[in-house]
């Protein structure tokens, strides 16, 4: 039984190398670009309303809390109008890592379970994909915080 | 638990068993007529003018995704029996699938209706799963008319396989695309007269012929390491080689015997590998090969290696392929139907995808 478990995993190993010669390799420049163009358009945007908000007479921690609810609005839109999977499909990385991909991973979940109900479909899949964002940040925060209290004191 | 005390009784042999894994009918069980429904992106794709209705949109006037694949899986079964000129209480049996959890787009399509629901499930091998059980029960004298159907909705298993559709989340080259699509096959053991009147006329007379189930070779779960969902046509390669190859020596044909040979769906990369594994055992059939997951979309649908899902190779052989085996296109034709029979919580604890292939062979 050992035997055949062994050559088993061998022809695994054989057919793995096989289909990898005929896998195309990702398009990791083009891609690498495109990820840039969105995420630095999407950042370029934050910074233009972090300077209308401060024009606007805000000091620079009220005009960046309102900044991020801006993008936030602007990604969970984009979603409901069906376009941010286009733009995540285009840019990857560059539109799921800025505050306007963590809105998409909440507004596409709350419109896919919407048929299951308000409370055991769209509330209780709500986080289903930013579940983890949240629970490795909260712990991130508590990690971090008590790496300061070690070192700083409180 | 002791066994050695109860002697089972022998049993009897199977006349029409060739092999390990390989039947033959002798009733000559044939495709009396089929029907095959496409959502808008399959419509407008290279086999947009043979399917028999086209969805104006994925909902299809329905509340969700789920609800309308029932009602394209209904549609197609129906309009299969009408057709055929066969009453749906008539139909000794409706053998059908789909890639939702207990299938319930086939157990919903049926709620109600007269048919007499066996449900199968081999991903998206499903039809071809269900034209070996139909013609075996056909041979068997236990019923005169079935129907095979399959079904799959890409909004519906997005959902249920992967994320949310509104996601934005990037495919690699290898991903399919979950087709929004029916077929529905009706079978019957045609009049004598009728099957020698499509023998011998074909175009001279307008009567078309009629595609004769012969062979069929029913697959073993084949794993062959692969975990990526977003795979799935290398995933089920292997499977549809061990299919083929098997086919091959037990019917002691060989690939130049069929004029098409027909995989669904190992799409654009995973069509590669069969051809270049199939001519390493020495059957090359890269002139006659095609695959339903390459040929229902234009390379420009951004639909990445091509599609899948149980509503793709059923509605490319109900319509394209059956259509121009009906109008005398090709005579003999191989369909291996090719499924991966993952669920998600399998591979999130760490499985490998395992996959089948059944292989049914259609002479006209």
């Amino acid at each position: 039984m050992a035997d055949a478990q062994q050559q088993q995993r061998w022809a695994q190993k054989e057919y793995a190398a096989l289909a990898a010669q005929f896998h195309p390799r990702p398009p990791i420049w083009p891609n690498v670009c495109r990820a840039f163009l969105v995420g630095g358009g999407i950042s370029l945007l934050g910074q233009g309303l972090i300077t209308l908000f401060q024009a606007l007479g805000l000091d620079i921690t009220g005009a960046m809390t309102r900044t991020s609810l801006a993008l936030l609005a602007v990604g969970a839109l984009l979603t409901g109008l069906g376009v941010y999977d286009e733009v995540g499909r285009f840019g990857g990385a560059g539109a799921a890592i800025p505050i306007t991909g963590f809105a998409n991973s909440i507004v596409a979940p709350a419109m896919e379970y919407r048929t299951e109900g308000l409370v055991f479909g769209l509330s209780a899949r709500l986080f289903s994909i930013a579940g983890p964002v949240i629970t490795f940040g909260i712990l991130g925060a508590v990690v971090a915080a008590a790496l300061r209290w070690a070192i700083v004191g409180p | 638990m002791s066994t050695a005390t109860v002697q089972a009784p022998p049993v009897v042999a199977a006349p029409r068993r060739l092999g390990h894994q390989t039947v033959h009918w002798d009733c000559a069980p044939a495709v009396i007529a089929s029907a095959s429904i496409g959502g808008p992106m399959e419509g407008a794709g290279p086999l947009g003018a043979y399917f028999d209705t086209i969805l104006e949109d994925n909902r299809y006037g329905e509340r969700c995704f789920e609800q309308a694949e029932s009602k394209i899986l209904r549609d197609a079964v129906r309009s299969a029996a009408g057709q055929a000129g066969w009453q749906l209480a008539e139909i000794d049996a409706l053998l059908a699938g789909d890639l939702l959890n207990q299938i319930v787009s086939s157990n919903y399509a049926v709620a109600n209706t007269p048919l007499p629901l066996l449900g199968l499930f081999s991903a998206c091998a499903t039809i071809a799963e269900g034209l070996i059980v139909g013609s075996s029960l056909l041979e068997a004298g236990v019923a005169a008319r079935v129907v095979a159907a399959a079904s799959s909705h890409h909004e519906a298993a997005e959902r249920q396989y992967r994320y949310p559709v509104e996601f934005g989340a990037q495919r690699p080259a290898t991903a399919q695309w979950t087709a929004t699509a029916a077929g529905a096959i009706a079978l019957g053991v045609p009049d004598p007269a009728a099957t020698a009147a499509s023998q011998t006329s074909g175009a001279a007379t307008g009567v078309p012929r009629l595609p004769r189930l012969t062979y069929a070779t029913i697959g073993k779960v084949v794993d062959m390491g692969i975990k990526d969902p977003y795979d799935m046509g290398t995933a089920e390669v292997p499977a549809a080689w061990d299919t083929a190859t098997v086919h091959f020596q037990e019917t002691g044909r060989d690939p130049a015997y069929y004029d098409l040979i027909v995989t669904g769906d190992l799409a654009r990369i995973g069509s590669e590998i069969f051809r270049e594994g199939m001519r390493r055992r020495g059957l090359d059939v890269s002139s006659r090969h095609v695959d339903c997951g390459v040929l229902l979309y234009r390379a420009e649908q951004d639909v990445h290696a091509g599609g899948s899902g149980a509503g793709c190779a059923a509605s490319v052989l109900a319509g394209y392929l059956l259509k121009e085996m009906r109008a005398g296109r090709f005579r003999r034709m191989l369909f291996i139907g090719t499924g991966s029979l993952h669920n998600p919580i399998a591979l999130q604890q760490g499985q490998n995808i395992p996959t089948i292939a059944h292989a049914v062979a259609m002479e006209a």
